[in-house]
């Protein structure tokens, strides 16, 4: 086995031969071996995430015309690092009512909930952490995860501020959860499993799902954002009312951790909306050298990202009951009829041509986000009819 | 014995000792998060049987929706978070009585069983527990009525929750 | 050969453990001087009043029932989702009958102002 096709495999063999050879156990040896590759994978995440710090720099300060970090190496390049050294010299103060064993686990569990999502993404061909048979549910498991620390922090910090930020942190992560998980059915549905692995392979093999399910990658978006707490709904740390939401109250490394996980996360989500409706790692030869596909989808992944920053430093934060409304009146009925729509056109169109199916899709997506525009239409205008009756009358 | 037997173990008492935590825990949210080391207790049990669907869904759905909305309860209901009440009281000996009468008679039921003992099938290569958990739902011949049935209930109990929760208005 | 939950298992015990590492770090390089002023409270400079783990609006607890029902009946969605491709036609209207039942429960959950922010 080849090293630049099977990069993955090729290690594994020639480790797992060595360390049988020197007479462990080979079940013993597996284990060394998928620990050393968690370690490697996980490394290979923090680095990316230590590199994130400076790209968030540098992207925000051009939103707000400003240079950004560029003292340290070029273009302020090596910021991070003394970034980091800060953050781990920061004297850590704990609250003196907190809830010590709490406290302290909420930020480890924070950054871990975001390690753990990658153990399923497919970062090439055949290099992956593991290809689960379940990895979307898995997906949504791990942030189930990320909710419980945030709610942890909160509480256990004993401060008014943070508890008011986890309260809307929770209520909002878990009511976007469910067009989240809607939108992730559509690829189940084209695909017929929940691996996403699979689920990469059928894109390069055939075509990208943004083009049969535009609304579904949008939605996928909004929710991701929403997920992230993020602007436009980064509400649970408003810092004009709430200072700085569920952590509030932890600084030096503590605070570091949170922070990290959250610009994981984000990118993450980059990542994910790449293999989910933009083809993962696939590119150019990206099949022949699998090494070229990890940078594909760094570069996928880097683009989802900008994409949540672009629309952080551009929306204006919007209020907790619109937020929830906004979910539960919009977003949630649109993703239950996307559902359906996809439900009801994909089994009449898949035996037809390719073209035909994507055509059939994308005309289906279209059709549903210009009945619901319409119908936004007419509810906004029967409301500014209600508030405004003069204006009213004088259009007519 | 086996990793997996010694993985077993390890899980049980780790799930019995938190079971124990959640009942003798002075603080109510204390409870509540022990009582999620429990749950993924179990998740790790259902892994363990190569149940990976039943796995993630104890996740997805016990610590991700039920003990959030246990936290959000005790958070939002009781005013006195903290139980200062004895938590022994009379009635202690013949509550262990009847545990252990319960406990025996379980057991003796499961030593008669002859399958406790048998050791599984392990699952075939590329069997998809999804896809078939999926088909067994919708056929006509198999699940199809508990299938919508279970919507009904679901159905049942968001209408019965929304009128607990306007009457208190 | 490759074993799937071996892998799962052990990445999330090496999850958990990853980020403690900074943590021990800071905590051995990190001055450490506490004094009752540091360890206060933060609430922009005034005094806390009364119980900081207070109770807020039971709206959230409404919103929280709301998804899990919504929650678990994505849980029998998924399979219904991943089988769609292999099974006859009318499954799809078994799986929309399902999702319609919920959205009238939706609707109805709507409809009593239980979605306002009250």
């Amino acid at each position: 086995m080849n090293f630049w096709s099977d990069p993955i495999n090729s290690v594994y063999e020639s480790w797992l031969l060595a360390f049988t050879g020197w007479g462990l156990d080979a079940t013993l040896s597996q284990v060394i071996i998928y620990i050393l590759g968690i370690l490697i994978l996980i490394t290979f995440a923090m680095v990316i995430d230590i590199l994130l710090v400076w790209v968030e720099r540098k992207v925000v300060a051009r939103f707000q015309g400003r240079l950004g970090p560029n003292r340290i190496g070029p273009f302020g390049l090596f910021q991070p690092i003394p970034d980091v050294i800060k953050l781990i010299i920061k004297e850590d103060t704990t609250p003196a009512n907190a809830d010590k064993f709490v406290y302290n686990l909420a930020p480890v569990l924070s950054l871990a909930s975001v390690l753990f999502l990658w153990a399923v993404v497919p970062l090439a061909v055949n290099i992956f952490g593991v290809d689960l048979n379940i990895a979307l549910l898995y997906m949504i498991a791990t942030g189930a995860f990320g909710t419980l620390s945030i709610i942890m922090a909160g509480w256990s910090s004993n401060n008014k501020y943070a508890l008011l930020g986890a309260y809307r942190q929770v209520a909002s992560m878990i009511s976007f959860e469910i067009p989240m998980v809607v939108s992730l059915l559509i690829p189940a549905i084209i695909t017929g499993t929940l691996s996403m692995k699979t689920i990469t392979e059928y894109q390069v093999n055939n075509f990208w799902f943004f083009l049969v399910s535009p609304l579904g990658a949008l939605l996928f978006l909004i929710a991701a954002i929403a997920e992230l707490g993020r602007s436009p709904f980064d509400l649970n740390e408003g810092e004009s009312e709430i200072v700085s939401g569920y952590h509030i109250e932890y600084s030096g490394m503590k605070f570091g951790l949170f922070y990290a996980g959250e610009m994981l996360h984000a990118f993450t989500f980059g990542g994910l909306l790449a293999v989910l409706f933009f083809g993962g790692w696939h590119g150019p030869f990206s099949s022949e050298f699998p090494l070229l596909g990890v940078l594909y989808f760094v570069a996928k992944a880097m683009f989802g990202y900008w994409i949540i920053m672009w629309i952080k430093y551009t929306v204006p934060r919007i209020r907790i009951d619109h937020m929830l409304l906004f979910n539960w009146k919009f977003l949630t009925p649109l993703a239950f009829a996307l559902l359906i729509v996809t439900a009801l056109v994909h089994p009449l169109l898949k035996d037809q041509p390719q073209w035909i199916y994507i055509l059939g899709m994308f005309l289906s997506n279209l059709l549903l986000g210009w009945v619901t525009i319409e119908i936004l239409r007419g509810r906004s205008a029967k409301e500014r009819a209600a508030v405004e009756p003069v204006a009213a009358v004088g259009h007519h | 014995m086996e990793p997996t037997q010694i993985i077993f173990l390890v899980t049980a008492i780790m799930m019995l000792s938190s079971a124990v935590m959640v009942v003798s825990s002075r603080h109510l949210v204390h409870a509540a998060l022990w009582l999620i080391v429990t749950l993924f207790g179990a998740a790790v049990l259902f892994a363990l049987l190569e149940a990976t669907f039943i796995a993630v869904i104890q996740v997805v759905v016990y610590i991700g929706a039920i003990a959030i909305m246990f936290i959000f309860a005790v958070m939002l209901t009781r005013r006195e978070l903290r139980d200062s009440a004895d938590p022994w009281n009379k009635g202690w000996p013949v509550a262990l009585a009847l545990t252990a009468v319960v406990a025996v008679t379980l057991g003796s039921f499961l030593l008669k069983w002859d399958g406790l003992l048998k050791t599984s099938q392990p699952m075939a290569e590329g069997y998809d527990s999804v896809a078939s958990l999926g088909t067994a739902l919708i056929s006509p011949d198999a699940f199809v009525l508990p299938f919508e049935v279970a919507s009904v209930l679901l159905l049942a109990a968001l209408l019965g929750s929304v009128y607990v929760a306007m009457n208190k208005k | 050969m490759h074993n799937t939950w071996l892998y799962v298992g052990l990445f999330l015990i090496v999850g958990i453990i990853f980020p403690v590492i900074p943590l021990v770090l800071s905590a051995l390089v990190a001055p450490r001087k506490p004094n009752p002023i540091k360890q206060s409270t933060y609430e922009c400079g005034l005094e806390t009043v009364g119980e900081s783990q207070v109770q807020f609006k039971a709206q959230y607890y409404v919103f929280a029932l709301v998804f899990l029902i919504f929650d678990v009946e994505t849980v029998f969605l998924f399979p219904w989702a991943v089988s769609l491709n292999i099974q006859p036609y009318f499954v799809v209207v078994e799986g929309i009958l399902f999702i319609s039942i919920l959205i009238a429960g939706l609707s109805y959950t709507w409809r009593k102002g239980m979605l306002e922010w009250a």
